[in-house]
């Protein structure tokens, strides 16, 4: 073989066409596989027009099919699973609150404990046992009227099957009996008085339904629709990763939502979901970073939600990792056992800086442990606690701890220079950016940075083997939670299991409290007054210090959506709030806008230019086809 | 194929072990040479079980402690969840288990999903097989088809012009590419309108045809990016090989014939040329199955490659494990296939 160039016939000066040649008889296979394929593409262009043609010509209401109002919202998180049971993420946990009413909600404007399935509730016996007096007339979507005994078989369920406990067990594991002697009156015994029976959002499934389920441990409650359900909507539809559906539940007790379909539609990324929120596929998409707000903002037809968030954004140091019994473990550096230490690297953080620069202003400067958003709860410093922005006093405390300043680092009286270890989510893009500002603001204290972005910071973390991380965890309307996370009773039992604690904490004062706290379900006032006092004490630990409180950033059209219920009251979140009510009362758009009219044209239109492209290609190709083989013959 | 009766075929062979039935003989030798094929596809599977096992257990992380991470466990819960998924035995009694489980076709239950891996994996197979099925048998007749204009007329404007084109394509990131098309034919922009959705896989609550051009519709940007992608790789392929052949003695010879440029090049150049490209397609039909996890990401579509990713960040060892078998079983599938038909386009294969 001589595979030159040279020697390779040329076909370009040697064949060139001669007209009078007739018209060439093309291979009548090729041709054929050639015809059918551009017969699929005309056909694949057809479709593409065809269905969207199709839909927009029955559009005249929101954004939905024929005459149907439909809400759809974008998701990118997995259902774990649509069972209350299992359920832990916070996609299936917020679906399971539009199907499952609990025995109290939250208020939509001051996110306080209001009636719900019970109507009311009392505490008798020291605070030990818990009567609950169930709303009259409230139905289940299939006409069975809810009773005491399906809120007193759901909790018995969680509290004797393991497998039912898996998602909310904790919050039974302080029940004693529970005991529903008539239909409208249930009876919660308790171990020991807990405050948070004021605030019961468990979901409370239906027991006709769920007691034939064999193993619960293994019922994902996405197979049989439509489910039955309590809630403003009814599930009709469930496919992993790809849609959500609800239909309104006509015989839902506070009202039936107005829209008529309810749709949850996955969108894995964040920029294509909002492409389909600019192009109105979708109504609405949550979790928004503050670029894509920035690009959504002043756009026709839409309306960014700078809403207050719920969690906190903190860095944590770690205290001594160690078990209830007291045994250490971990490797945590001992530079940060000293109080100094820890108060000059959190006086070198500039949190102005952290909200401007890595949240864009779509947040609010760290200062207390609970966000301002729960009023009642959320503290701050006083003025000669407060660590505030002092790189100088910081540069003092390092000195006064012995940490010298050598050849711009820290050096201890070992003579080791000052290096720490810091845990970041690598998937969590503020970590990342807020980590860089940290590395520069602790440079110039001569403190050296390993910034660790890992996609699976546990483990590291469980075993104690850290020396500063970010932490953040989402706050409910009763805080009990995120105050249980550091008492010295959520310390591990020992340093092969897990423990609830958040970073390690125990410290005495703070345990008081905290049982203080719990034993005052009956004044409200006074309790919110110990947790305010709480986090003074945590605060003045120094093991744990608010960056800031990042805002939820949402946008929706508001030609779908006249309206929707942010919460709180003012500048609240749609998207995952304790209880339904966005989505309960979003009120439908009254017209289309007039876009939707011009998009189907445009859509007709389009198509037809597709096909036209495609005949085009097709002549053209068939042309030169033939050309060529003339010019071969 | 053969002319000569089995029987009779071993018997010559018995008497007369020279004078063997040409027919017979080169049957033999194809089942031969198909049972060798086969045998080291069954020990290449087995292999990858045996490095799916030991593989993921490297990557660090305590399944159990990252899935009971900020919840209060004790030390019973988690041995009871230890117990659950087998994690408390030795590990190689793990293996055997795993092992014995996988040969009769249980391939474990997903830690996160609650569910288990095979029902996970049946689940997002078809999306996975008809986006990057379609697109394998795309853009391999584009790139064919091409590539083989592009070398006849190598040097030429249309030459260098589908060369650079799919060059440049072939560079520009999946993802970006992706991105682009739903901002210009989704959204649309200036006098385009939007045509297409801008993901996932349906619509929802469609049924019969209704349903076949809702995915159709729904299918056609992410398999244009794939095939715009792609193709590059199957036109060059062509292209060189088809170069090759150009200069050969035979195509001079069918010239000298008499036949025309167009049957020269049909019939004689292209089937030479064809063999290193039906490689080259069969290694991306192995492709499939993996699907393309950037693409299906951005398309939001419900396949493979997300739930992989998915599966990695827990890390979900029972689902990983799954989906290398699947993605490496299927690589597997399609070289032995390509062999067992390669002699069909290249006799001097498995003589």
């Amino acid at each position: 073989m001589q595979p030159t160039d040279e020697n390779a016939p040329t076909p370009g000066p040697l064949h060139r066409p001669t007209p009078a040649a007739r018209a060439g008889r093309p291979g009548r296979r090729l041709r054929r596989v050639l015809g059918a394929g551009a017969a699929a593409l005309a056909l694949i262009a057809a479709t593409a027009a065809g269905p969207a043609a199709a839909k927009s010509a029955q559009d005249d209401g929101g954004d939905g099919d024929g005459d149907k109002a439909v809400l759809t919202a974008a998701v990118a998180q997995s259902v774990d699973s649509l069972s209350p049971f299992l359920a832990v993420t916070l996609v299936a946990t917020s679906l399971n609150r539009l199907m499952y009413d609990s025995l109290v909600n939250y208020d939509v404007k001051t996110q306080e404990p209001i009636p719900g399935l019970a109507e009311k509730w009392e505490p008798s016996n020291a605070g030990k046992t818990w009567t609950y007096t169930m709303r009259d007339g409230v139905k289940w979507s299939d006409g069975k009227p809810l009773t005491a005994e399906d809120a007193r078989w759901t909790f018995h369920t969680m509290m004797t099957d393991e497998a039912a406990g898996a998602a909310n067990g904790s919050y039974v594991a302080n029940f004693a009996k529970v005991s529903a002697p008539d239909a409208r009156t249930l009876v919660v015994e308790l171990k020991e008085p807990q405050a948070t029976m004021n605030s019961m959002d468990l979901p409370i499934v239906p027991k006709h339904v769920w007691q034939d389920v064999e193993d619960l441990g293994k019922f994902n409650n996405d197979s049989d629709f439509p489910v039955v359900s309590s809630g403003p909507y009814i599930l009709t539809g469930f496919k992993t990763d790809s849609y959500v559906t609800f239909e309104p539940n006509p015989d839902f007790w506070r009202g039936k939502p107005k829209f008529d379909e309810l749709r949850f539609k996955y969108y894995k990324e964040t920029d294509a979901a909002v492409a389909a929120l600019r192009k109105g596929e979708v109504s609405f998409v949550p979790d928004l970073t503050p670029a894509h707000a920035a690009s959504l903002e002043g756009q026709p037809d839409i309306k960014v939600n700078d809403g207050q968030g719920r969690r906190f954004w903190a860095i944590a140091t770690n205290p001594g990792a160690r078990d209830v019994k007291g045994r250490k473990f971990g490797d945590g550096h001992p530079a940060l056992l000293d109080p100094r230490v820890r108060e000059a690297l959190f006086l070198a953080v500039d949190r102005e800086v952290i909200v401007d620069k890595v949240l864009q202003g779509h947040g609010v400067e760290g200062e207390g442990y609970i966000p301002p958003r729960f009023g009642d709860y959320h503290w701050k410093p006083s003025a000669e606690q407060k660590i505030g922005y002092d790189p100088a006093k910081a540069a003092r405390l390092l000195d006064q701890a012995g940490y010298k300043l050598k050849d711009g680092k820290r050096v201890g009286k070992d003579g080791k220079p000052l290096d720490l270890r810091m845990l970041c989510h690598s998937t969590d893009a503020r970590d990342k950016a807020a980590g860089k500002f940290l590395e520069e603001w602790w440079g110039a204290l001569g403190i050296g940075l390993d910034l660790q972005c890992l996609d699976n910071v546990g483990d590291p973390w469980v075993a104690g083997e850290y020396d500063l991380a970010f932490d953040g965890w989402s706050v409910n309307p009763d805080p009990d939670f995120v105050l249980a996370i550091h008492t010295c009773a959520a310390l591990p039992e020992s340093e092969d299991v897990v423990g609830q604690t958040d970073n390690f904490i125990c410290n005495k004062d703070y345990d008081r409290l905290y049982a203080e706290q719990l034993a005052a379900y009956d004044d409200p006032g006074k309790r919110a007054e110990i947790v305010r006092e709480m986090q003074s004490v945590l605060y003045d630990t120094g093991y744990m210090n608010v960056l800031a409180y990042p805002n939820s950033v949402e946008a929706y059209r508001t030609d779908h959506i006249e309206s929707i219920t942010a919460m709180p009251a003012g500048n609240g979140n749609i998207w995952g709030q304790d209880g339904s009510w966005s989505w309960a009362t979003a009120v439908p758009a009254a017209e289309a806008s007039d876009d939707d009219g011009g998009s189907a044209m445009g859509v007709v239109l389009g198509g037809g230019a597709a096909v036209a492209v495609v005949v085009a290609a097709g002549v053209v190709f068939t042309m030169r086809r033939r050309a060529t083989a003339e010019d071969r013959e | 194929m053969s002319t000569a009766d089995p029987p009779v075929t071993s018997a010559a062979v018995k008497t007369a072990p020279d004078a063997r039935g040409a027919a017979g003989s080169s049957r033999r030798a194809y089942l031969s040479y198909v049972a060798g094929k086969l045998a080291g596809a069954a020990v290449s599977l087995f292999a990858i079980l045996v490095t799916s096992f030991f593989l993921f257990r490297i990557i660090p992380g305590d399944p159990v402690k990252t899935m009971t991470h900020g919840r209060k466990v004790d030390a019973e819960q988690l041995a009871a969840l230890r117990r659950h998924y087998g994690l408390d035995l030795p590990l190689w009694e793990q293996f055997t288990q795993y092992v014995g489980d996988a040969l009769t076709g249980n391939l474990g239950d997903s830690y996160q999903f609650n569910e288990p891996v095979l029902d996970l994996i049946r689940e997002r197979v078809p999306a996975t097989l008809l986006l990057t099925g379609t697109a394998v048998v795309l853009y391999s007749a584009l790139g064919l088809w091409l590539g083989t204009r592009a070398a006849w007329r190598h040097g030429g404007l249309g030459d260098k012009v589908n060369t650079s084109v799919a060059l440049t394509l072939w560079s520009v990131p999946h993802f970006w590419l992706g991105m682009l098309l739903i901002i210009v034919f989704s959204v649309g922009i200036g006098p385009i309108p939007g045509l297409f959705p801008t993901g996932g896989m349906e619509s929802g609550g469609e049924h019969g045809i209704a349903y076949v051009v809702d995915v159709v519709h729904h299918m056609f940007l992410p398999v244009l990016t794939l095939v715009a992608a792609c193709y590059a790789q199957t036109l060059l392929v062509m292209r060189s090989s088809l170069l090759d052949e150009m200069g050969s003695d035979y195509l001079t010879a069918a010239r000298a014939k008499g036949l025309r440029d167009d049957l020269v090049r049909r019939r004689h150049a292209v089937p030479n040329a064809m063999l290193p490209t039906i490689t080259l397609v069969f290694v991306n039909l192995g492709f499939i199955a993996a699907g393309s996890i950037l693409v299906e990401t951005v398309f939001s579509w419900p396949g493979l490659g997300g739930l992989f990713y998915q599966a990695l960040s827990v890390p979900d060892l029972p689902l990983i494990q799954g989906l290398f078998i699947v993605y490496a079983g299927s690589m597997i599938l399609a070289s032995v296939v390509a062999d067992l038909i390669y002699p069909l386009f290249d006799p001097r294969v498995g003589r």
